[in-house]
């Protein structure tokens, strides 16, 4: 490892992938650095199709759309270490980095011009989600427990009982099932199923898996390894509605109950979070408010497609190539994205009229035939549902963010 | 020829007499542990706090008064010698209504009756200044400070390690089934793997220490558990507190705790519910133990951490005896037999005062077993974290050894070096099953934001290894709590074999 780069890219999943490939393409100086043993992030443990339809234009599974990643990448000759984990990131100067790697190889100090953060997210585990009882073995997260079978091999359990509906949810009930597990229920705290349609038909409907809407798991009981879950049904606030308790046998809890931005590294550094995303402040450079730390994939804002990870891993690349090219980004009057009625989240948080930038939001309801709307530049994009599991993307051309003032409100309106 | 001493239980209780006793020549001692590694008992689940001493009524527990305060002071100098993560910010007792101060002034009168040092009363402003984040509406305070607290899960481990160091056997999976007494007289314990001969036989077994002492014949007791619910918040989570901090009890409750603790996450708790007495088992969480211990915490502080921030509950069973009294005894009959029982809070503290008392007034007082101590005992822990050492010594380190240069567990940035070390050291000490808790106990692993997610399988994975046994087959804390099930296809190779 040398000891100073143009880019330093934290994470080797999609996002950080991407943003590398794009550094190395507009010239940069780049190293890549991967905590795990392997390069890919999670589609490697995602032997499931739906990744790359927007951007190879192909219905691909997750282990082939980041295996062709992978090959481009490591065809670029980019400089990359796994197992190398960033202790933390320092801003020295508005001009330098530092981050302090541990590695096989030994600990280093590693300056950089910019960073770009791609440490995807975690997942949420039982404890932040209410679930009481016992703690006992059987109760994983989604995630570890595709690793555990995708990519270790090991089978986590028999009669499985699954927390959230959202497509992770639903993809792993189907995987379960086709392993020969017994799926006896998917919980959904919500009155509606998290993940798409196609995906509650193909994963649930077609393997008869019940799914219980407006239900919790609030309970888990066992003396060594899960033995049963209590389910309970909630009402309009989500709170549980005592006297409906099930009992649901079961020796495994698979939680699919959300992802978290992970910022452990960068939080440190002193970015500003955005409580709404849980992940940081960005401007459309994709830049956080440390200048020269740029932000991309599940660690800006947990996207359900790879396809805008991978589009926002590019978008960070060119922010730190304006950063590079011209010691550091433009002097400009911000305008702030402001969520009107129905939306959740939005990124980018500032918008300038340097550059198009495409808007990332989710709503907070499901609405049918809709109007986007940024009333102060008279936009309006007509759509024929939201709902809050599908992100809506929708771009934003520089003339006119122009247009704006001070701010640029979207909001999600009736279509009259 | 040597005198044979089994204990029963290496929880801190037994775990301190283990060490204690390991300092003599003319001893043969035999620690017996039902459970996959020590300390997983009672001792893995408190609130850590090393108490002053100044809230046992030297009336009505002397013994309990007595051997809290000089618990105290015997963990100033163990938890360096074992190399236990410790830290002393004092405690404040917090009188939230003018009329609380009442309360306050009764313990300022044990401090000084029970010799504990330092505690005085503090005004309104004084609090605010020891404690900023404390309710702003509270009259004042009792000021303790030489109250500390410990990364009390790795504490049982601690010891039994250091006294294994010094010749004490370690026998986990071993349970305690029957207690042999012939004429009056101990001669050994029966456990599921086999007979072990003693002439002195140390019950030190936590919740179960009236079960254990019933096959002694002394029945005259039962223990009773009673939970405490917690919550852990993430470490980067604020506000914080910089002291311990908890309020003036009342007849009704002894009130939760506020603390930051080692690993620098804020901590709410405990509850003190009275469960059945058959409920020893009973760790699990309910939704208004927690909603109690929420409601209570925000009373005493200014701030909590946001909700969200929660990374962990968990519950814990301390061993109730009746009254109160802890049950520190040597018997006529059957002579030899010594009970430990019923060592509820504050017994994390007043463990290594214990072992002492255990073995000078009784073993050596009462039994009248004359104990020469050994030319050289070594009193160092072999405990350490890469992460905790300076940069040169980490790099030397991975030099050495690249397994110092993969971090496993991000959250707390723990080291495949430092697994393996556990692992290791783990073995040297007698354990049989790795388990996942065990390294646990030991490392901090999956103790971070991500709870394990992340890291579990991975540490699963090296312990398979270094076990030499299959990945899914790694437990959580012994037999019945594997990892996985089988290699995937296991289901469906099932299914076929039906057909
Ligand atoms: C179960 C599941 C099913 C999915 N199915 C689909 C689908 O069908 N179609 C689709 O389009 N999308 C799908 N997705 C979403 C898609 O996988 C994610 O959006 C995408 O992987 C996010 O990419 P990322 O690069 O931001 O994060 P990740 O893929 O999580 O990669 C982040 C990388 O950063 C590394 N890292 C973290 N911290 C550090 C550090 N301190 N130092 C060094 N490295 C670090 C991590 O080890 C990881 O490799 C699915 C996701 C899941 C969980
Ligand atoms: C919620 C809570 C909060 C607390 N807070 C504090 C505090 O802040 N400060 C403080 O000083 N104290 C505190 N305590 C008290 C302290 O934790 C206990 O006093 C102490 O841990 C008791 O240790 P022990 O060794 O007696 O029991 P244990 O740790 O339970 O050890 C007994 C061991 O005996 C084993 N055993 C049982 N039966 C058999 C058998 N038949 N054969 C073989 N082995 C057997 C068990 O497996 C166990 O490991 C708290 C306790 C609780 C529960």
């Amino acid at each position: 490892m040398r000891s100073e780069y143009d880019v330093v890219v934290i994470g080797g999943g999609p996002a950080g992938l991407a943003a590398a490939i794009k550094a190395k393409e507009l010239g940069m100086d780049v190293l890549l650095l991967e905590r795990r043993e392997y390069l890919g992030g999670i589609p490697v443990q995602c032997v499931h199709p739906g990744f790359g339809l927007h951007y190879f234009g192909e219905d691909l599974t997750g282990t082939e759309f980041i295996h062709r990643f992978i090959e481009k990448f490591r065809g670029m000759g980019i400089e990359h270490y796994t197992n190398a984990h960033v202790l933390n990131v320092v801003s020295r100067s508005y001009w330098h980095k530092v981050l302090t790697v541990v590695t096989e190889e030994g600990l280093f100090e590693v300056r950089a011009k910019t960073v770009i953060y791609a440490a995807g997210a975690r997942e949420r585990h039982a404890f932040e989600i209410g679930i009481t009882g016992h703690r006992v073995a059987g109760i994983y997260t989604a995630g570890e427990a595709q690793t555990m079978m995708d990519v270790y091999g090991v089978m986590p359990g028999k009669e499985i009982v699954i927390v959230g509906s959202g497509d992770v949810g639903l993809i792993m009930a189907r995987r379960f099932t086709l392993e020969g597990a017994h799926v006896k229920a998917v919980v959904e705290l919500m009155p509606y199923p998290g993940g798409l349609t196609r995906n509650v038909v193909q994963c649930l409907e077609d393997f008869g898996i019940p799914l219980y809407l407006s239900h919790a798991v609030t309970r888990v009981e066992g003396n060594k390894r899960v033995e049963r879950v209590i389910v309970t049904r909630v009402d309009e606030n989500l709170k549980p509605v005592p006297g409906t308790e099930e009992v649901i046998e079961c020796d495994t809890v698979i939680l699919a109950a959300g992802l978290v931005p992970y910022l452990k590294v960068i939080e440190k550094a002193g970015v500003e979070i955005d409580p709404a995303t849980g992940g940081p402040v960005v401007n459309s450079y994709l830049e956080t408010s440390v200048p020269g730390i740029f932000v991309a994939g599940n660690a800006l804002v947990i996207n359900d497609l790879v396809d805008y990870v991978v589009e926002q891993g590019e978008e960070a690349a060119r922010g730190a190539y304006e950063f590079v090219k011209n010691g550091g980004l433009p002097s400009l009057r911000w305008r702030k994205l402001v969520k009107g009625r129905n939306v959740r989240l939005a990124v980018p948080h500032y918008l300038s009229d340097t550059r198009d930038t495409i808007v990332y939001a989710r709503v907070k309801k499901p609405e049918e035939n809709v109007v986007l709307r940024f009333p102060e530049i008279g936009k309006e994009v007509r759509l024929p549902f939201v709902k809050p599991s599908e992100m809506v993307r929708v771009k934003l051309r520089k003339e006119e963010i122009a247009r704006a003032g001070g701010r640029i409100t979207m909001e999600v309106v009736g279509d009259e | 020829m040597k005198t044979r001493v089994v204990i029963i239980g290496a929880g801190v209780v037994g775990a301190s007499i283990a060490r204690v006793l390991s300092r003599y020549e003319n001893l043969e001692v035999h620690l017996i542990e039902k459970a996959v590694d020590a300390g997983m008992g009672v001792s893995k689940a408190n609130t850590g706090i090393i108490h002053p001493g100044h809230e046992d009524d030297p009336d009505r527990y002397p013994l309990r008064a007595k051997l809290c305060v000089r618990g105290n002071r015997l963990w100033y100098q163990w938890t360096q010698e074992l190399r236990i993560p410790a830290k002393w910010p004092g405690e404040l007792m917090v009188a939230l209504e003018e009329e609380d101060m009442k309360v306050a002034e009764h313990y300022l009168e044990l401090a000084r009756r029970n010799g504990v040092p330092g505690v005085r009363l503090v005004d309104r402003d004084e609090l605010l200044k020891l404690e900023p984040n404390v309710n702003p509406n509270a009259a004042g305070a009792l000021w303790a400070p030489t109250a500390g607290m410990m990364s009390s899960p790795v504490a049982a481990v601690a010891l039994t390690e250091n006294a294994v160091d010094n010749g004490v056997r370690f026998h986990p999976e071993t349970e305690v089934r029957g207690i042999r007494v012939e004429r009056g007289e101990v001669k050994g314990v029966e456990t599921n793997r086999g007979f072990f001969e003693a002439d002195v036989v140390i019950n030190a077994a936590g919740l179960y220490a009236d079960k254990i002492s019933a096959m002694a014949g002394i029945d005259t007791f039962t223990i009773r558990p009673r939970r405490g619910q917690y919550y852990i918040f993430d470490d980067d989570a604020g506000p914080k507190v910089r002291r311990i901090v908890h309020q003036t009890p009342t007849p009704t409750t002894k009130g939760v705790y506020v603390i930051t603790e080692m690993n620098d996450g804020v901590m709410i708790g405990p509850t003190a519910e009275d469960l059945p007495e058959d409920a020893k088992d009973d760790t699990s969480t309910t939704r208004e133990g927690l909603e109690f211990v929420w409601e209570m915490a925000k009373k005493l502080v200014k701030g909590l951490p946001p909700r969200k921030k929660v990374i962990r509950t968990f519950a814990g069973l301390r061993p109730e005896p009746p009254d109160g009294r802890w049950i520190i005894e040597a018997y006529d009959d059957p002579l030899g037999f010594i009970n430990v029982a019923g060592i509820r809070s504050p017994g994390l503290t007043a463990a290594p005062a214990i072992a002492h008392y255990v073995v000078e007034e009784l073993i050596q007082g009462k039994l009248d077993v004359k104990l020469t101590q050994k030319s050289s005992w070594n009193p160092y822990g072999r405990g350490f974290w890469f992460k905790a050492l300076p940069r040169e010594k980490q790099a030397e380190l991975i030099k050495r050894d690249p397994a110092y240069g993969r971090v496993i567990c991000t959250c707390r940035t723990i080291t495949e070096g430092d697994i393996v070390n556990a692992i290791n050291r783990m073995k040297r000490m007698g354990v049989k099953t790795i388990s996942l808790d065990g390294v646990k106990l030991r490392t901090g692993v999956m103790g971070g934001t991500c709870q394990g997610a992340f890291c579990r399988v991975r540490i699963a994975s090296i312990i398979a290894r270094e076990a030499g046994i299959p990945l899914w087959k790694v437990t959580q804390k012994g037999e019945g709590s594997e990892y996985g099930i089988g290699d995937v296809k296991v289901l469906l190779r099932g299914e076929k074999d039906e057909e």
